[in-house]
């Protein structure tokens, strides 16, 4: 029953959580204490799972969760924290008219830009071939992602642990008291 | 839903810009730059749609860059606040010789 529907339901939410997403960006651009950004930001981060798994990437989208909105934002928060912001002398920190003429007409220019080149007609050699994305009939959702991760990208994966590691050596050194020097 | 998406990517990486460019306040320039990865992610994401897993893959690679640089970028603001109380960007001019 409502078959029909499917196809609408679905553009709906899509230009939906899109409509969510960049508008609660806009907010987060335009508010002054930081606290309140980065609670805009959150929004915008869920809309995007949202729209992830509408785009068959559950996975990505449960990752987007948990490790945008659950973790990095958490961090970001804990340092706004730690440095005592939001007082009202700390608030007005977006800069000046110029500045933000400047910044809008950029905005605007890289918006166009944009636009034009999606659609402008490409070059034939310059389209890819599309590839039915084949939906992994052993893995699952999970699967999909894993298989290219773990076999092509294995070397890429183990140089990200080392990345992690480096992170997390220099944020120790960084953020470490100094001792009297 | 492709070119929806991609346009969708392109006008957050834009405000995400527009912060970068009009914010002094150094955490929030770091929260835009973390917009501006949401928008490549979705790209990414729209693209694996059309041409298999592949662009999930990389998904999880900027993710795990975009943890290494706020945790690296957020011990940098917390020093450079330690020694000079503040996080505004004005005011922030270290290697002004």
């Amino acid at each position: 029953m409502g078959n029909e529907f499917l196809p609408l339901l679905y553009s709906f939410h899509f230009y939906l959580f899109g409509l969510i997403s960049v508008a609660a960006a806009i907010a987060f651009v335009t508010r002054k204490s930081p606290v309140a950004a980065a609670m805009w930001l959150v929004v915008t981060m869920f809309a995007l799972a949202a729209l992830y798994v509408m785009m068959d990437a559950q996975f990505i989208g449960v990752m987007q969760v948990l490790v945008y909105a659950g973790a990095i934002m958490v961090v970001f928060l804990f340092v706004v924290m730690l440095l005592n912001l939001g007082h009202p002398s700390e608030l007005s920190d977006i800069r000046g008219k110029w500045g933000r003429i400047i910044a809008g007409f950029l905005g605007l220019a890289l918006l166009a830009e944009i636009m034009t080149l999606t659609r402008s007609p490409m070059e034939l050699k310059l389209i890819v071939p599309a590839i039915p994305a084949t939906v992994n009939s052993t893995g699952g959702i999970i699967g999909g992602v894993a298989g290219p991760l773990f076999r092509e990208y294995l070397l890429a994966f183990e140089l990200t642990s080392i990345l992690l590691l480096v992170a997390i050596a220099g944020a120790v050194v960084l953020g470490r008291k100094r001792s009297a020097n | 839903m492709l070119a929806e998406a991609l346009a969708l990517s392109g006008m957050l990486f834009v405000i995400g810009v527009i912060g970068v460019l009009t914010r002094r306040n150094a955490i929030i320039v770091f929260m835009s730059v973390e917009l501006m990865l949401n928008a490549v992610n979705l790209s990414f994401v729209a693209f694996s749609k059309l041409y298999g897993a592949t662009g999930q893959v990389f998904v999880i690679f900027v993710m795990t860059v975009a943890a290494a640089e706020a945790a690296v970028g957020l011990a940098i603001i917390i020093s450079i606040f330690r020694h000079q109380e503040t996080v505004n960007l004005k005011d922030i001019n270290l290697l002004r010789g």
